[in-house]
């Protein structure tokens, strides 16, 4: 009889506190939803830690790199998404933009009680199919559950591992004058989606996120120029963010061309209703990378041959003047800075 | 992106500035007493500020940006009124986004929501009016502040409200008005602005007639002028062809959305609902005549701060600040004695801090700022010499 046949199953439709407990109901939830779900040796073996071999690393490059990160969004699920998907790929892509392969991620549950099984096993199945698109395993976790009102639904955390290999330096202060900067597609998607799947707009047209792993597309990028400057995810603070971030470290000035910015026809139909920047909305599959410019081309063909990729442009460049700003030109013919948010992008009256 | 990129035309705003440039001889201006022209509404200076306006402009131009912005003038004791009545356990308080992050004596409404009062934001006061009904037990407050522009809606959820009979909802009138604010301006004596760019919005409510004084009694020029950057540079150029013409009038650059009489069903809902307070105290500019309304005795039921006790404090703008100067083009943003410093959009003191659309916050946000620093240091040394 094979392993899968000896789990216990879990009969309940909703979670409740018993579900946290450390019992019967617990071991039903992890073994049947979890171990189930996210299927891979390690796991099953249900010790308190995964383990991994040293060698086996080893064979991927020269340092460890691990992170961490929480997800909260509301709504659970949005169009092209969900909170499994999101909790996947920003840990995969958190790892990938420094140039690691992500190899192994944790996942921590935070659940509501009430929580319905169904939504939680729908949720499962996306990270599970997220992990498996993006090569990476869920190999340990935790699940607490809390009373009603202590938490919104459903909390994730996910912390991942990955490896870097030998060559490789990729960092904020490592950009140069003459540097392009290059991203692989349309901005704002995903902030955008949250806004739109709230419903609070009622807009026709539906807006996607982004939300897909960019690891295979970057491990490209690394192979056509292993030289590359910086990189970032610019997720939460839209590209706004990771650009002022990279020209404040670097200590380098950056322009931005709006004119070549992708940003989709509806996105920015809900930005001019609204009165938001699309340059500070979220994206939750979008790289921005610094590179030399000799190798600019190159990668920017290499990027473009990805799903993730298909649509990747020069914004800008890094210039000598005006050290730790960002300044766009806009389309219409003027400049101005692009600065850091402060506090969160509120729609304006009028 | 259609009926958008038509007014961002770079093309375009290049002929306008060749056609701006070309009326220098006509005009009495040079770089060291330039020719102010003020912009009255927040969103006009927003959108200078969003498309990098003020640069491609000569600069015998000056533009000064003016308290349009119903956000940043809002007093400081109003927002500890909002507070009070959306910290009532029986209240539901919706507001507009923006608002949220002005600044009370101790909090904004964001940072008593987060203290546990319920406060929403909504898009519209039919929002408001909505969790009314599907709220019974609850009493739902709508935060109604802006100019002419967002009166007429809110003046039509009133009449909806009383026609359902929904008597669970009421609004917290803050609602301000254009023309004696202009005035007012005017009026003051340190003032040398030489012509207007008059709100769009508002004028698709209150119509042309209403600004003809501007021109007529103060001899200025005012273009009733749209929110893309070429209506923008468009009237900066009918502003100063009057001006080298030496014509005074209203013209209308935005007659694609303003009829030269308003909307009258929009106005008819504004003067069965409100009518005219004594004044209103604004932030920044102190207490204007007539500048704000009041709903009428016929719909008090609607009114909260007739139907809660509203505190009504007064609390006076900190001395140090400089926004009334800047309104009226007296000292640029830069030039004031703490921007940047003591008061920036984290911290704001002064009204033009608080929001994106307000003077100072967008030369903060969008404008060099070691550059501004260096040069009103450069200014205060001079001065002292």
């Amino acid at each position: 009889m094979s392993a899968s046949q000896n789990r216990r199953k879990l009969r309940a439709d909703t979670i409740t506190l018993a579900h946290g407990s450390g019992g019967k109901a617990m071991r039903d939830l992890i073994e049947d939803v979890f171990v189930g779900g996210f299927d891979n040796a390690l796991l099953s073996q249900l010790e308190d830690q995964a383990r991994f071999s040293l060698n086996d690393l080893a064979a991927h490059g020269d340092r460890l790199a691990m992170t961490t990160d929480c997800y909260v969004v509301d709504p659970l699920f949005f169009p092209g998404g969900d909170i499994g998907k999101l909790a996947v790929t920003g840990t995969v892509n958190d790892l990938a933009v420094g140039g690691a392969k992500p190899l192994y991620l944790s996942c921590g549950m935070i659940i509501e009680e009430g929580f319905a099984v169904e939504d939680l096993r729908r949720i499962v199945a996306s990270m599970k199919a997220t992990a498996d698109a993006a090569g990476v395993a869920i190999v340990t976790g935790d699940t607490k559950v809390v009373h009603k009102g202590a938490a919104d639904k459903l909390f994730i955390n996910t912390a991942g591992v990955g490896v870097i290999a030998q060559g490789v330096d990729i960092g904020a202060q490592r950009a140069q004058p003459g540097d392009v900067i290059l991203i692989n597609g349309h901005v704002g998607d995903h902030g955008a989606a949250i806004v739109d799947a709230r419903g609070d707009m009622a807009l026709e047209n539906t807006i996607e996120t982004d939300c897909q792993p960019l690891n295979a597309m970057i491990a490209d990028m690394l192979q056509a120029c292993a030289d590359i400057h910086c990189m970032r995810d610019a997720t939460r603070g839209g590209i706004a963010t990771v650009l002022n971030e990279f020209a404040e470290n670097s200590q380098v000035g950056i322009r931005l061309d709006e004119a070549a910015l992708p940003v989709r026809d509806e996105v920015r139909g809900m930005c001019e209703i609204l009165g938001l920047d699309p340059l500070y909305l979220a994206n939750e599959g979008k790289v921005v990378a610094i590179v030399p410019a000799d190798a600019a081309d190159t990668i920017l063909h290499t990027m473009r041959q990805h799903t993730a990729g298909q649509h990747s442009a020069v914004i800008g460049e890094v210039v000598a003047d005006n050290p730790g700003r960002v300044i766009l030109q806009t389309g219409f013919g003027g400049e101005r800075i692009v600065d850091m948010l402060v506090g969160e992008q509120l729609p304006r009256i009028c | 992106m259609k009926y958008v990129d038509e007014f961002r035309d770079p093309q375009k705003a290049r002929t306008l500035i060749d056609n701006i440039r070309a009326l220098k001889p006509a005009l009495a201006a040079d770089s060291a007493q330039p020719l102010q022209l003020m912009e009255f509404c927040g969103g006009h200076t927003h959108t200078i500020f969003r498309y990098g306006i003020e640069q491609m402009l000569p600069d015998w131009i000056e533009l000064v940006h003016g308290p349009g912005c119903p956000v940043c003038v809002l007093p400081m004791g109003r927002v500890d009124d909002c507070v009070t009545l959306a910290e009532r356990p029986d209240v539901i308080f919706t507001t507009f986004g923006d608002a949220m992050r002005v600044p009370g004596s101790k909090k904004s409404l964001l940072q008593a929501k987060a203290d546990g009062a319920d406060i929403r934001m909504v898009y519209s006061p039919l929002d408001a009016l909505n969790l009314a009904r599907k709220h019974p037990d609850r009493q739902v407050i709508f935060f109604a502040l802006g100019f002419e522009t967002t009166m007429p809606s809110t003046a039509l959820t009133v009449l909806q409200a009383e026609t359902e009979g929904i008597d669970n909802f009421s609004l917290f009138c803050n609602h301000i008005t254009t023309v004696p604010t202009i005035k007012a301006i005017l009026d003051s004596p340190d003032m040398r602005i030489d012509g207007f760019l008059a709100p769009g919005h508002v004028s698709m409510v209150v119509g042309e007639q209403p600004f003809e004084f501007v021109a007529h009694s103060y001899d200025k020029p005012i273009v009733i002028t749209g929110f893309e950057p070429l209506d923008i540079l468009q009237s900066i150029w009918m502003v100063l062809k009057q001006l080298a013409e030496k014509r005074c009038e209203v013209e209308n650059q935005y007659a694609r959305i303003v009829p030269s009489d308003g909307n009258t069903p929009g106005l008819e809902a504004m003067s069965k609902v409100f009518e005219l307070r004594e004044f209103f105290e604004w932030r920044g500019l102190g207490s204007i005549d007539h500048s704000g309304v009041k709903m009428r005795d016929e719909y008090a039921r609607f009114d909260a701060e007739r139907k809660f006790a509203v505190p009504n404090i007064k609390i006076a703008d900190p001395k140090s600040c400089q926004c009334g100067e800047v309104l009226k083009g007296v000292i640029r943003p830069w030039q004031c004695k703490v921007f940047g410093s003591a008061c920036t959009p984290e911290t704001p003191m002064g009204a033009l801090m608080v929001s994106t659309e307000g003077a100072c916050a967008a030369y903060y946000n969008f404008g060099n700022l070691p550059e501004l620093l260096a040069k009103r240091e450069q200014l205060n040394k001079e001065s002292v010499a």
